[in-house]
């Protein structure tokens, strides 16, 4: 079953209780799944609450995850999505030393900027699609980025 | 109704109609004991161990199909009991298992016998609840009974802290459940039942499929039916037996890694395989990519996640199996059950070529010679139960079923130490049949300690165990993959099971012969009190014929041929 590996984002609506989001995790642990990245937050005026999990794996593994998923008992709705919109932010923090007019400019380009300029470091924010923030990423190596954090990506369906 | 958490675990359990509960007590569950005290609507049984409550319970459940409940303490006594819960997991048995916590403020303190039972529980049981407050009992408690026995049934487990058990609330269990994120599929989809029944009609070679969960969803009846009026051949999983009678033209056998030769032939040459209730599991299978090569695939479950999970479906249909066959039996007349006559007569010649049998060629007793007296014995008046190892395989070749819920086995799991205390609770569900545990040596020394439960409270299970002084399902690996090393197998070093039947104060029985195993068993059900019943048995004998894990259903070792035949 190892067959063509395919990143998948999944979308899972569930009931806000004490230690749902351990029967996910331990879902993806104990058959073995993939876990690149997981949010969760409330949903606003509901019992409920919206993870995004990246995933990867081949098309009969992606729909046993979707199965398995809804299989739990306070696991509302899955989506596996196809057409969505999905973005994901990252902070980095800069020695004040580096070039920041560069570092801004680069920022630019991928829907960010500065968020904060301190003593010794500037943070910076970029939210973006998560294969743009892998290239921004790439792109500020050269400025050597002291810390990195990214938020692991959030999507809804068009 | 102002009443203790405590007690309102006693109420719903009388309102759920819970007859029997198997447990065990401990410091945190000791409120809600002191309750079953003071009741008499239902009642307990002290096992002599918790791994043991769980099981009984899943024989309770098995054989009845009602909710088996457990009770148990924190700790020790709830890590006890987890081979329980998993193996009712495995086996989608319903079960509500209620064990005590510490109290919520040591929760997390290392307190004394604290473990955190709900994270262990998590991946071995359908749901669970740790209850935090007693108002949240009667709504925790109701909807852990309507989970467990509706959709796939299984396990549920509810941990209740100390505190809990003694804090006042309202109790009111006349509530509607409104479980919004729950709502398993009942009715298949209607055009996909008729696909399917269009792709039956214009098969050359279909084959049933039958799992234990037709015997779950209670629905063995309707699949008679549907088996006999197309006629249609069909094999069992070992978790179905029972579906067919044993005597039933159309039942080829059972197939999978010690299945029939015409089962798994059957299954070799179909091309339609109609699954209902079965999940594709390793042990039936073989090598999947050579499974059923040529067949589609019609595959009815009332769990989404079991269908193409590892054969792909042509004909997926999510449904409660009962509703589903039902539906089917009213399309019938689609299927020309004479259109497979040269199907059945070739899975005839497959049974004449190489039929499911034992030689009796050594002078010691051969032990699927004592599964099949048993059966010419006592038959369809015995409930049978089994341990693990090469005797359950025997049961499951050679007892002859008759009725579904007869044959309570564990099967996903393969838990030793399964049998004895599940033929208890079959015993205290059905007390009018025999209870009958084929065991083995090495698997009745896990839970021997019930027979202590079983003299006290009269469940009068007959343990036959095929003594080979082996383990000798692993022994038989050893023969046939690891060059004869008989690893750490050898069991030469017993009990006297006789003293220790004796001991407990049941009966025991050490027999060498035919006669003498008639007599034995004669009169153990006379005497009516728990017994153990030693067959010395034929030591190096091997369960045949046999598909070697991971090879294909149609490469089979077969029983060796004798001269004569
Ligand atoms: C709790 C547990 N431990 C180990 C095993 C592995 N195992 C499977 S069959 C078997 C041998 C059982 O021996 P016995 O009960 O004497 O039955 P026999 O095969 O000899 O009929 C063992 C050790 C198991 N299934 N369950
Ligand atoms: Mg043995």
């Amino acid at each position: 079953m190892k067959d063509n590996n395919e990143r998948r984002v999944v979308s899972v609506i569930v009931v806000n209780e004490a230690s749902v989001l351990s029967r996910i995790t331990d879902l993806f642990s104990g058959r073995g799944y993939n876990i690149t990245s997981l949010t969760v937050a409330p949903i606003p005026e509901s019992k409920y609450s919206r993870l995004t999990i990246v995933t990867s794996g081949s098309v009969r593994v992606i729909e046993q995850i979707t199965k398995q998923l809804h299989k739990l008992i306070p696991v509302l709705r899955v989506y596996e999505h196809a057409d969505l919109v999905e973005k994901e932010m990252a902070l980095v923090k800069f020695p004040i030393t580096e070039n920041i007019s560069d570092i801004s400019a680069i920022c630019n380009a991928y829907n960010g900027k500065i968020v904060n300029v301190g003593h010794d470091v500037i943070i910076t924010m970029v939210t973006d699609e998560s294969k743009r923030v892998d290239h921004y990423l790439e792109a500020i190596k050269k400025y050597n980025p002291k810390e990195i954090a990214r938020s692991g990506a959030v999507a809804l369906e068009r | 109704m102002q009443i203790s958490g405590a007690q309102m675990v006693i109420e719903s359990l009388i309102a759920e109609g819970v007859e029997t509960v198997f447990g065990y007590p401990g410091g945190a569950i000791m409120n809600v004991y002191d309750e079953i005290y003071k009741q008499d609507k239902f009642q307990h049984i002290l096992t002599r161990h918790e791994q043991a409550a769980v099981h009984a319970a899943e024989g309770y459940s098995k054989v009845s199909g009602k909710v088996g409940v457990s009770m148990i303490t924190s700790g020790p006594g709830f890590t006890n009991a987890v081979t329980g819960l998993a193996d009712a997991y495995m086996d989608s048995i319903p079960l509500v298992v209620i064990s005590g916590q510490v109290p919520m403020s040591l929760i997390g303190t290392d307190a004394f016998q604290e473990i955190d039972a709900v994270g262990i529980s998590r991946s071995c049981t359908k749901h669970n609840y740790l209850v935090t407050d007693a108002k949240d009992l009667p709504r925790i408690l109701k909807e852990a009974f309507y989970i467990a026995r509706t959709g796939r049934p299984g396990p549920v487990h509810v941990d209740i802290p100390k505190d809990v058990t003694a804090q006042i609330a309202e109790f009111n269990y006349d509530i509607e459940l409104n479980l919004e994120t729950y709502k398993p599929h009942v009715k298949g989809n209607p055009r996909q039942i008729k696909k399917a029944m269009e792709a039956i009609a214009n098969a050359k070679r279909p084959l049933f499929y039958l799992g234990g969960g037709i015997i779950n969803a209670n629905a063995a009846y309707e699949v008679r039916d549907l088996v006999h009026t197309t006629g249609i051949p069909a094999v069992e999983t070992f978790m179905a037996r029972g579906t067919l009678s044993c005597d039933d033209k159309l039942l080829v056998g059972m197939l999978g890694m010690h299945g029939s030769y015409a089962a798994n032939m059957a299954m070799s040459e179909t091309d339609l395989v109609i699954a209902l209730g079965a999940r594709f599991d390793d042990r039936v299978t073989g090598k999947l990519s050579e499974f059923a090569k040529n067949a589609g695939v019609i595959h009815v479950d009332i769990d989404p996640a079991s269908i193409s999970k590892l054969v792909n479906a042509n004909y997926p249909i999510v449904g409660d199996i009962k509703n589903v066959v039902t539906e089917m039996l009213k399309l019938v007349s689609m299927v020309e059950s004479e259109n497979y006559e040269p199907w059945r007569e070739t899975i005839e010649n497959f049974a004449e070529l190489h039929p499911l049998t034992f030689h009796e060629d050594t002078p010691n007793i051969k032990p699927q010679w004592v599964i099949k007296r048993v059966g010419e014995l006592l038959g369809d008046n015995a409930n049978i139960s089994t341990d693990v190892g090469q005797h359950q395989m025997w049961t499951a070749q050679f007892y002859p079923f008759t009725r579904p819920r007869q044959f309570i086995s564990s099967g996903g799991l393969g838990t030793m130490g399964f049998g004895f205390p599940a033929a208890m609770g079959v015993k205290a569900a059905v007390p009018e049949k025999i209870s009958v545990n084929f065991t083995g040596d090495g698997s009745i020394l896990m839970n021997c300690q019930e027979l202590m439960t079983a003299v006290e409270k009269k469940l009068p299970v007959i343990n036959i165990i095929l003594n080979n002084n082996f383990l000798g399902m692993v022994r038989q690996w050893q023969t046939l993959f690891y060059n004869k090393r008989h690893s750490e197998t050898d069991l030469s070093v017993q009990p006297d099971f006789v003293k220790l039947a004796e001991a407990f104060g049941g009966i025991g029985y050490r027999v060498t012969t035919k006669k003498e195993f008639d007599a034995a068993l004669k009169d153990a059900i006379e005497k009516n009190i728990v017994a153990f019943i030693e067959v010395k048995v034929e030591r190096f004998e091997n369960v045949m014929p046999m598909v070697p894990s991971g090879g294909s259903l149609f490469n089979m070792m077969l029983l060796e041929k004798k001269e004569s035949e």
